[in-house]
């Protein structure tokens, strides 16, 4: 697959998607915890407000309430931040949607580090790792707009609970506008023989970077999109395992229970391989812009090539 | 059913849940005994339900959100025919559905609760869901006095005034207890009545276990309009056992064999006394 030179904001991707879905299915249902801007749900709210909730800043009533709506036949999308989603509502969404079995899809927008300078409260670096020990829980991570549009379709025609994470602001485009989606299936974006890169979400635009770079020290590197953290693709894992013999995880995510975490489950007892982590550290995360973040923990395109190189000459 | 009934059930439904606690060898018996006239009153009196169709979509929502005390719920939904009684001889053992918490796999119940303060949140999106698509389902949720210590009780009740949800009640089972001593002593909400009317919730305020009064404060609470109800019931934890009631120990102390024989022989003898006054 080749990635175009454009960029799109994923939220954006999001609500226009949701809204056009919710034209058609008045039982489509957008909530908000005063996050309707940063959600960039503002057209969905003028458009359709007997279809939205505005819950203020209570996400744990924001969750409750998604359920009620759920069990009445509604399909309630929460849409919040990430970092207060995933901590504060925690227990309403294991118990109220996951427990229950009611169809709440948890919308965690401005995701990982993505809020940057605003510090710690802010960031959702955990939210991978409490997700998918939820039994009931499916976790994505769309990786661009057209991605995002796919899979909210795919979301809005699927009954349970799920727990979707993007960013905020542009991102580079991986896929042209239709992207391939299936739930739990992974995309393998680029062919390689000495190792394979398994990335999520953002990180899926530096491991694509990182493989080139790899290219041109005649290190291929295959890339695998997954875009599906639960239910994972463990097929794809252990048939990259097998293949090339090495592989690399890259998630915007702690280091611990993510990605990383998911993927040395599946190999370690059916195919152990080497395996690099590459993640954010087990501490406050250094204020900034997400790319100065990415570069400072070797996450970016030109950091993790160099890891995964000095690793590979180990 | 009529008040005379509903006193006859109450007993009947607390001398069920008893020995199902006692085959169990596990249960919240004093919680289940303070609120057993609450929903002895909300099951046959209150609710509309049709137990042969549990998914009937214009039915009233229940949630018991002191879902520790679901013994007594179990004990009525079983006597309403939502499940076969014997089905509830299982409770307690290994694999059985019949927890010590509701769950949603039993017929009847909508949720699944145990974790505190949940329950109106839920109610207040059915209540939503059920006002704007013009369902005349009503809601009504069960809470305990010491759950109103979770601050998600607090902006489910916003949430409630501000959406002018007035086919959602809550009630709350008064009994002045929770696990480590007196809600006054541990956390103290007086007042309660002060607080939900500031919350902007119409606020009544019963014996929770006097049957006739709860069926006046049910009356009175359906014939009103405009804002979301609340029913403070006061209630006497292990109500209806002489050596349970106000002993905060009761919470979860399961009955031994002869601790059973008098309780059933208590509860017996008030059911006579009621019916030759």
């Amino acid at each position: 697959m080749r990635i175009t030179a454009s960029v799109g904001d994923c939220r954006v991707a999001f609500t226009q998607t949701l809204l056009e879905l919710a034209r058609e299915d008045a039982s489509i249902y957008a909530l908000a915890s005063d996050s309707r801007g940063s959600v960039t749900l503002g057209n969905f709210t003028k458009e359709l407000p007997g279809q939205f909730v505005e819950i203020g800043i209570a996400e744990q009533n924001e969750i409750g309430v998604a359920a009620g709506l759920a069990a009445m036949g509604k399909k309630p999308f929460v849409c919040a931040p990430a970092s207060f989603l995933s901590a504060r509502s925690l227990e309403q969404i294991k118990v109220d949607v996951a427990y229950s079995r009611q169809n709440v899809k948890i919308v965690g927008v401005s995701g990982g580090i993505s809020y940057g300078a605003l510090g710690y409260t802010h960031h959702s670096t955990h939210d991978l790792a409490v997700m998918r020990a939820i039994a009931g829980i499916e976790v994505y991570l769309p990786c661009d707009a057209a991605q995002t549009r796919a899979m909210t379709r795919s979301l809005a025609s699927r009954a349970g609970g799920a727990y979707v994470r993007m960013g905020r602001g542009m991102v580079p485009d991986i896929y042209q506008k239709e992207a391939p989606f299936e739930p739990g299936k992974s995309n393998l974006l680029r062919n390689g023989g000495d190792l394979t890169i398994i990335a999520a979400g953002e990180m899926v635009y530096h491991a694509m970077e990182a493989a080139k770079r790899l290219g041109e020290d005649n290190i291929s590197a295959c890339v695998l999109d997954m875009h599906t953290i639960k239910p994972l693709d463990e097929a794809a894992i252990l048939k990259a395992a097998a293949r090339t013999g090495r592989l690399v995880t890259m998630e915007e995510h702690s280091r611990y229970g993510g990605l990383g975490g998911a993927a040395a489950e599946v190999i370690c007892g059916a195919q152990p391989v080497p395996l690099l982590i590459l993640a954010l550290p087990d501490e406050d995360i250094i204020p900034g812009k997400s790319a100065e973040v990415f570069a400072y923990y070797g996450l970016d395109g030109a950091g993790a090539s160099q890891r995964i190189a000095a690793w590979m000459n180990q | 059913m009529n008040t005379t009934e509903l006193v006859r059930k109450s007993h009947e439904i607390r001398m069920a849940l008893l020995r199902m606690i006692h085959r169990g060898k596990a249960g919240h018996t004093g919680g289940a005994l303070s609120c057993t006239d609450i929903l002895t009153v909300l099951y046959y009196r209150v609710l509309r339900v049709r137990p042969k169709e549990p998914g009937w979509m214009e039915r009233d929502r229940f949630l018991l959100s002191k879902g520790h005390c679901v013994e007594g719920l179990y004990c009525i939904l079983a006597d309403l025919g939502f499940f076969n009684r014997a089905e509830l001889d299982s409770f307690g053992a290994f694999g059985s559905k019949f927890i010590g918490h509701p769950t949603n796999k039993t017929p009847g119940i909508e949720m699944n609760s145990g974790a505190l303060g949940h329950g109106l949140s839920v109610g207040v999106g059915m209540a939503l869901s059920a006002k704007r698509d013009g369902n005349p389902a009503r809601v009504f949720v069960v809470m305990g006095d010491g759950e109103l210590a979770e601050g998600s009780v607090w902006e489910a009740a916003m949430a409630g005034a501000n959406y002018n949800l007035d086919n959602l009640y809550a009630v709350i089972d008064r009994n002045g207890l929770q696990i480590s001593g007196s809600t006054e002593q541990v956390m103290a909400l007086e007042s309660l009545e002060d607080k939900w009317a500031a919350f902007g919730w119409e606020v009544f305020r019963c014996d929770g276990n006097d049957i006739a009064a709860l069926c006046d404060a049910f009356d009175r609470m359906q014939s009103s309009k405009e804002k979301p109800k609340v029913l403070i019931a006061n209630t006497i934890k292990g109500k209806g056992v002489s050596f349970m009631e106000n002993v905060a120990a009761w919470h979860h102390g399961v009955p031994d064999d002869n601790q059973l024989a008098q309780a059933l022989a208590e509860l017996e003898s008030q059911r006579e006394a009621f019916a030759c006054a």
